[in-house]
């Protein structure tokens, strides 16, 4: 997996490869011969693991597909009625629930304001700074000074980050230790999505955590719910909202959390 | 102007100061002395009722001021009706609805100094003879709905059958007085809108999501006819008012989603009219005592349609949103027919049509002329009073005050007041003749979707998307008991029109229950 842009940077210099088109159109008119290559002739792990990515395109394209026969059927679209039954001076109108959104919205408000989340997970054992800590020695030979400290737990810090210059840097937080995505679980919809990570609100263990942005269990993030297309009750789309992470991501290479709603 | 005392002389002024010196109490000694004052009695039409009449201050109570008029109407004993007054402060313009405990401090805040040298008016409106206790408790929480009922009525016979009709396709009757239920009508294939019992309490019409409208028996429950032939869902239903029948068979009127009514012959089970006007779906459909449709639709206008031959009559366009509930001066009347408060009902077919006449006229008249009034609510947060017959295409009166949509809009069966229900959680109150507004009941937390009147028209009972009922003494405009009970939105409320101790009512959580006192 590239982590950089040499090969961007290698076509930017030197343009492509002078066949490049052919190759990519005949690359695309082998897909299908070698997709049912793969299909009959793989085995074994490998064979589950395609026919599970396989599955999930396949939902893809019928979806697409549905989509467009939708596009193409011109008339009157079908009145459907309402799903719940409500009464006639209810038909016709916009949906009563978000009065229940607007409610939970105005309480969440409220516990922002008072500074108390009610999170599900309210304590956490605190890491201290040893473990967290590693200490790197820098300077030659004699002159060795160990003020350097790299964290040794997973972090997030943020599309636009850059690293002071390494002479003055402090904590060094490494590349592989840095988390985008987190998998967010809704708690009363049941549903898991992946989402990316906005910002670390608060690390419960250490005001210095949060702005390293140390995500341990306990941790409130801030995370992107767009693709969960959630509105509130103004018409506005909501697309930051807090979650807790709920699992401990150094042990597990992943991060879960529980949407705070 | 009234005469101005002379100013004390030297004598009384030394013996006041003599007075208050050893004295300390000297407001007895006026209490007892508290004068008279002259009263003048008129009806609701402003004719004088009985003559002129000197009244003591200490003995004004408005039980004792009632006893006296009837007594100078020359009325027995027994046949005493009580009256509420409301007071016309001489000299001004102001009426006070509250018959207050102190009427001379009253009148001396007004700036009426001197009552006994002016008269005062006291118009004076007849109270039911009888007096619905407020309902308190709740009797049956009766469970057999599988979704959301959707609407509930009494029967006009009793107060111990109910129908409602609810989203699982059916509607059910109901057995109050021992909380079972009684007979399932099922035969919808959609969920059933509204359900309207006919006015001599013998069938009952439900109307449903399916664009069929059915004739139900409650006796044994089985359907008797299914009137097809709306293109969409029927939101509502109307019986024609009983004394209006021709050719010995009761008729229908449907109003649909697809912007007609039509009006349904009940036993032969064709369509005698369709009523076609509209361009947009109609919302609520009316029968008028003189043979008169009036439909309020979602193109914003309101129409009138002549019932025998089914074309337009008048088309009402002033409100600014679709027309949410349209509702008449004789509802009450209209909706139990010949069958009233008293047991007595009488023998034969033209007895009972007489009577049924003889309720809706007394419901109707104003200034002895029979004009049915009716009033609009609609989405533009307003409802307009109308008269057709007296004031043509121009409303009565606008009542403005509502800050969100009016759901619903009743009057009182005894016709002197007006009761809305709006989105903005208020109830208010309008007095029925002139359009003015009365107060607003405050309380519910959440929109107020429907409103029921007792049969006295002293109490008022309405259901929110609150998950409560609250019970409002309207003489004192406020609060009389809180029901809470509901585990859901309130959909539906009807309290019993003719022995009116019980209120049902039917919402989101599909059982039915029933309030007593």
């Amino acid at each position: 997996m590239p982590q950089n842009e040499y090969i961007e940077r290698h076509r930017k210099l030197h343009g492509k490869r002078l066949d490049h088109e052919e190759r990519t159109r005949k690359k695309a008119a082998r897909e299908g011969h070698k997709q049912s290559e793969n299909a009959q002739n793989l085995r074994g792990l490998r064979a589950k693991l395609y026919a599970k990515q396989r599955h999930s395109q396949k939902i893809q394209m019928r979806k697409a597909i549905k989509q467009h026969e939708e596009r193409n059927v011109k008339g009157a679209p079908a009145e459907n009625e309402p799903s719940n039954p409500i009464p006639s001076y209810l038909l016709d109108r916009a949906n009563p629930t978000s009065a229940k959104a607007l409610s939970s919205q105005i309480k969440s408000k409220r516990a922002e304001k008072a500074a108390r989340f009610s999170v599900p997970i309210p304590k956490v054992k605190g890491i201290s700074e040893e473990e967290l800590f590693k200490v790197v020695k820098t300077g030659k030979k004699i002159n060795k000074k160990g003020w350097k400290r790299v964290v040794t737990k997973p972090t997030f810090v943020g599309p636009d980050f850059t690293r002071r210059p390494v002479k003055y840097e402090r904590f060094i937080r490494p590349m592989g230790l840095r988390y985008k995505k987190a998998n967010v679980t809704h708690p009363t919809l049941n549903v898991t999505v992946q989402l990316p990570i906005l910002g670390v609100k608060k690390n419960p263990s250490n005001p210095l955590y949060t702005q390293l942005g140390v995500l341990s269990k306990g941790t409130i993030i801030e995370v992107n719910v767009s693709d969960l297309g959630m509105v509130t009750a103004s018409g506005k789309i909501a697309w930051g909202r807090y979650a807790q992470i709920t699992n401990n991501p150094e042990n597990d290479g992943c991060l879960n959390a529980v949407l705070l709603v | 102007m009234a005469t101005v005392a002379p100013p004390p002389s030297k004598r009384q002024k030394r013996e006041e100061i003599e007075r208050t010196t050893v004295q300390q109490d000297v407001t007895p000694l006026l209490a007892t002395d508290l004068g008279s004052f002259k009263a003048n009695f008129i009806d609701g039409d402003g004719n004088q009722m009985a003559d002129v009449i000197e009244i003591n201050f200490a003995d004004a109570s408005e039980k004792n001021v009632s006893a006296l008029l009837n007594t100078m109407m020359g009325r027995d004993r027994e046949e005493f009706t009580p009256y509420r007054f409301r007071i016309h402060i001489p000299g001004k313009d102001v009426v006070v609805d509250q018959y207050p405990t102190d009427l001379l401090g009253l009148l001396k805040k007004h700036g009426v100094n001197n009552p006994f040298e002016t008269t005062i008016t006291l118009s004076a409106e007849p109270q039911a003879v009888f007096k619905v206790q407020a309902v308190s408790r709740m009797a049956h929480k009766i469970s057999g709905h599988g979704q959301p009922i959707l609407c509930c009525q009494f029967s006009p016979l009793s107060s111990s059958r109910l129908a409602t009709g609810s989203g699982d396709n059916t509607a059910r009757i109901w057995n109050v007085d021992t909380g079972t239920p009684e007979k399932t009508l099922s035969g919808h294939t959609g969920w059933v809108m509204s359900v309207n019992w006919r006015p001599d309490g013998q069938q009952i019409a439900t109307c449903s999501m399916d664009k069929t409208v059915r004739i139900w028996d409650p006796a044994t429950g089985k359907s008797i006819s299914e009137f097809k032939g709306h293109a969409k869902w029927v939101l509502g239903l109307a019986w024609e008012p009983y004394h209006l029948w021709r050719d010995g068979t009761s008729r229908l009127v449907s109003c649909s989603k697809d912007g007609t009514a039509r009006i349904w012959v009940v036993n032969t089970g064709r369509v005698e009219h369709v009523l076609s006007g509209h361009k947009s779906s109609i919302t609520c459909v009316r029968w008028g005592g003189i043979g008169q449709i009036y439909t309020g639709s979602q193109d914003r206008t309101i129409r009138v349609w002549d019932s025998v031959k089914g074309t337009l009559v008048q088309s009402f366009t002033a409100h600014g949103h679709w027309i949410n509930y349209i509702a008449l001066s004789s509802d009450f009347a209209l909706r139990t027919g010949y069958l009233d408060h008293s047991k007595e009902i009488p023998e034969t077919e033209e007895a009972k049509r007489a009577k049924a006449k003889e309720r809706f006229e007394k419901a109707v008249r104003i200034n002895g002329k029979v004009a049915e009034r009716f009033v609009s609510a609609s989405d533009d947060f307003t409802m307009y009073l109308w008269d057709p017959t007296n004031n043509g295409n121009k409303p009565v009166a606008r009542l403005l005050g509502h800050q969100n949509k009016v759901n619903q809009c009743t009057f009182s069966p005894d016709g002197t007041m007006i009761a809305s229900a709006g989105w903005d959680n208020h109830t208010k109150l309008w007095n029925a003749r002139d359009g003015k507004f009365l107060t607003t009941l405050r309380g519910h937390v959440g929109p107020v979707f429907q409103c029921a009147w007792s049969a006295d028209s002293r109490l008022l009972v309405t259901g929110s998307r609150d998950c409560t009922l609250k019970v409002w003494n309207v003489l004192k405009g406020a609060l009389a008991r809180d029901l809470p009970g509901h585990e859901d939105e309130v959909y539906a409320v009807d309290w019993a029109p003719r022995d009116g101790a019980k209120v049902a009512s039917g919402g989101k959580d599909k059982a039915v229950r029933t309030w007593m006192n």
